[in-house]
């Protein structure tokens, strides 16, 4: 053997040097035979710890469940075909969301590439456009590059998730391996800084403001905990209202006097209103969705309007904004603080006095009360308790897709970021119980609890097994109303209650289900009973699944139904039918 | 408020990309994905050392569309420039045509006195045929390929469109 081949290392090596480089400690996957060169390296090394999932789509979700509550990047390992195809929901989660995320692919021999080989897929074909970026591996020779290339794109700028795509011969080859070093792309150069004379006229405009508001979103979760504790010094030193997007949620504290809850179509009253009759809008790294504007050519209609966002294509997407700032939030708000001060920019004390007079007015309203009940267990005041039971400790939510996941957002409330796991974009049900894994694996400590719809979490509900076999204490706290409540009161508001495949018919008993699994199944049907139980859910040292059993047909309020405007939300208790036009019936 | 001015453009968008697999299909995503339009594409490795290659774009939209379009390009990770030759300079935008003329007598002379007119070059001949090379902007094609059209036209092949900034300033 020639010297140069001694420096050599096979594929499988390379990339598993590069984890290591890369500070990677977990990974989540699933073998198959075109990644198996890679599990013979995880298997002779004892520092990367491999997390068994039982679906290709649990390892994506528990990934970003890893990522979110972390900041780093989350990892999984599957295999061609089926592996990869599989992966595919929880990579386009990751998309919508802006997480960061390397998932590596194993892939066909290259010489069998295109020949509809045994569980081969086009990978690089299918995942294009539902990743930020990803590569097929033509060479060895390019694979340590690329990998780093992986992690740097993933986790830079607007994160996203990066798939690699490595044929099985290419794991076997003998290659270069060279260290992360600074990986530079000429092509990609993600943008850090805001232009200053932007960020000098956004600080005017904020001073000059009578009737603003702070809408803030998942980009200040994104550029670290320095942008929420900027951002509070900011919110701070204005003294305005703040409101946010569900992905923003932790960046603000929900127990300042200046928060007022989520905005968007199940926010509070008093958000929603703020948005629609403020003067100006400081939109920090939210990027003006659909759930959050509603009617779009009735949205906040007399703002001006304030963008930061690291993702130029962001800007003037759907909502043409005033000061475009592009960059990341936390130098923004660094630069926007010092500017402030500089400029010692004062707000108008007594427009923002009237200003808040008005939101009290609005916040007097109670959008988020609901009718109480000693004979049924309300899921609002279910989730209300949670949130009163589990104060103080390290808590840590995940949810799935649904009303439930509304009502965690309405109800429990976050002081810190990083602390909430929610499937925005896409909506998926299925998220939460393996991004509770995800998360728990990352804080093995904490109280990691899935706030979940039986419709919801059935959809990944093997990954009970996954909880199981690494003893990760995750809480699945079930508000069950076996309706998919979200549909139903879609149908109910919308289709003349005609309750088509909303209901289920058949549904495992929780309880059983749990113990089926080696975990703990908890139920409470009765309020009476329910915080001795969630108690005991929380005492329970290892895996639980709760029952809740709550109401079957409350809906969730308050609700801006879809092609309505801010200011023509329906609240909890008004007429259950609404007019919706044509339109407004045939958006999502 | 929403950017009211809906009037539809065209623009010529130059597109430098690094010449790796799968760019073009990405080019090529994500205007299918997101419904933008394209009128003509063209693509070619312009510099062999460096690896890139330039895809010139006529698309059109409203004002705001042709900003996303520009800003979702930028966005894709291979591309590392991105040129509105519509708005940030006066351009010259040419494309070439190859087109297949075929007929006798009387025809067959007018084919080769329009062919003259336009300065397209004979490439190729026999008694019952011609093929025509035209190098120009596209409505002088289309101008070409329409007189064509009684005088025997059998078929047409265009390149779509390459162009390029007037001055000594690159993209
Ligand atoms: C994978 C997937 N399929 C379908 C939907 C559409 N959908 C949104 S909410 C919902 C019902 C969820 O029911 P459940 O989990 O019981 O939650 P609930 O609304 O009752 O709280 C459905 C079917 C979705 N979001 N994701
Ligand atoms: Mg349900």
């Amino acid at each position: 053997m020639s010297d140069q081949k001694t420096d050599q290392m096979t594929g499988a090596e390379i990339v598993i040097k590069a984890l290591k480089d890369q500070g990677v400690e977990h990974i989540f996957g699933y073998p198959g035979g075109a990644v198996l060169p890679i599990y013979d390296e995880i298997f002779k090394q004892d520092w990367l710890h491999h997390i068994l999932v039982r679906h290709e789509q649990g390892a994506a979700h528990a990934a970003e469940g890893y990522a979110r509550s972390t900041g780093k990047c989350g990892v999984l390992l599957v295999t061609s075909g089926p592996g990869a195809t599989n992966a595919v929901t929880g990579l386009t989660d990751a998309l919508m969301d802006s997480i960061p995320l390397v998932c590596i692919t194993g892939q066909v021999p290259t010489h069998l590439i295109g020949s509809d080989a045994f569980q081969e897929c086009d990978t690089v074909g299918i995942t294009r456009p539902c990743t930020k970026h990803n590569y097929l591996v033509k060479s060895v020779d390019d694979l340590a590059e690329i990998m780093h290339e992986a992690f740097y794109i993933a986790t830079s700028g607007r994160p996203g998730p990066v798939v690699v795509d490595i044929p099985k011969d290419i794991q076997f080859a003998p290659g270069p391996y060279m260290s992360p070093e600074k990986i530079s792309k000429a092509s990609y150069q993600p943008p850090k800084k805001g232009d200053l004379n932007g960020i000098r006229e956004a600080a005017e405009l904020i001073a000059s403001a009578k009737k603003p508001v702070f809408y803030t979103g998942g980009g200040v979760v994104n550029a670290g905990p320095v942008a929420s504790k900027l951002l509070r010094e900011f919110v701070g030193l204005t003294g305005y209202p703040i409101t946010s997007t569900l992905m923003g949620l932790g960046a603000f504290p929900a127990s300042d006097d200046q928060w007022l809850g989520m905005l968007g179509m199940h926010g509070t009253y008093e958000a929603n209103m703020a948005m629609h009759d403020c003067d100006v809008m400081i939109n920090i790294g939210a990027r003006f969705d659909d759930r959050i504007t509603g009617r779009l050519d009735a949205f906040s209609p007399n703002s001006k309007k304030i963008h930061v966002d690291i993702d130029p294509s962001s800007i003037n997407k759907t909502v043409h904004v005033d000061v475009p700032i592009v960059g990341d939030v936390a130098h923004v708000l660094e630069d926007m603080i010092r500017i402030w001060k500089e400029t010692a920019c004062s707000p108008d004390k007594k427009a923002i006095a009237e200003w808040w007079q008005e939101i009290e007015g609005w916040r007097k309203v109670n959008s988020l009360g609901f009718e109480k009940s000693d004979t049924i267990i309300k899921p609002q005041y279910a989730v209300q308790r949670l949130y009163e039971l589990s104060k103080g400790k390290d808590v840590y939510i995940s949810t799935e897709v649904g009303q439930h996941q509304m009502w965690a957002a309405q109800h429990f409330h976050f002081e810190e970021p990083n602390r909430w796991m929610t499937s925005g974009g896409l909506g998926t049900m299925g998220y939460g119980l393996p991004a509770a894994i995800g998360t728990q694996i990352a804080h093995p400590e904490a109280l990691v609890i899935d706030i979940a719809g039986e419709a919801s979490v059935l959809m990944n509900m093997q990954e009970m097994s996954t909880a199981v076999q690494y003893n990760l204490p995750v809480k699945i706290f079930i508000l069950n109303n076996e309706y998919m409540g979200m549909v139903r009161q879609w149908q109910q508001l919308l289709h003349g209650g005609r309750y088509s495949h909303s209901y289920s018919e058949a549904l495992p008993d929780f309880v059983k289900l749990a113990e089926a699994y080696g975990a703990t199944g908890i139920r409470a049907t009765n309020p009476s009973e329910l915080d001795e139980a969630i108690k005991q859910m929380i005492d329970t040292p290892g895996p639980v699944i709760f029952d809740c059993v709550v109401s079957k047909d409350e809906n969730c309020f308050p609700m801006i139904p879809s092609g309505k405007a801010h200011n023509e939300m329906i609240l909890a208790g008004e007429p259950a039918d609404v007019e919706v036009s044509e339109e407004g019936k045939a958006l999502v | 408020m929403m950017m009211n001015d809906q009037s539809i453009e065209a623009h010529t968008l130059s597109v430098l990309v690094e010449n790796a697999a799968g760019v073009l299909a990405r080019v090529i995503g994500l205007f299918s994905g997101r419904g933008y339009n394209i009128e003509s594409l063209t693509v070619a490795e312009v510099d062999g050392e460096a690896h890139m290659s330039r895809i010139t774009i006529v698309t059109s939209g409203s004002p705001m569309v042709i900003e996303q379009i520009k800003a979702q390009l930028s966005r894709i990770v291979p591309v590392s420039r991105v040129t509105d030759l519509t708005v940030e300079a006066e351009a010259i935008e040419r494309e070439m045509a190859l087109v297949k003329v075929a007929g006798t007598g009387e025809k067959r002379v007018e084919a080769l006195r329009v062919s003259e007119s336009f300065r397209a070059r004979v490439v190729d001949t026999t008694h019952e045929s011609f093929v025509f090379e035209l190098t120009g902007a596209k409505t002088k094609i289309d101008a070409f390929v329409q007189l064509m059209r009684p005088l025997g036209l059998k078929e047409v092949s265009r390149t779509g469109i390459a162009a390029i900034a007037r001055g000594p300033e690159a993209m």
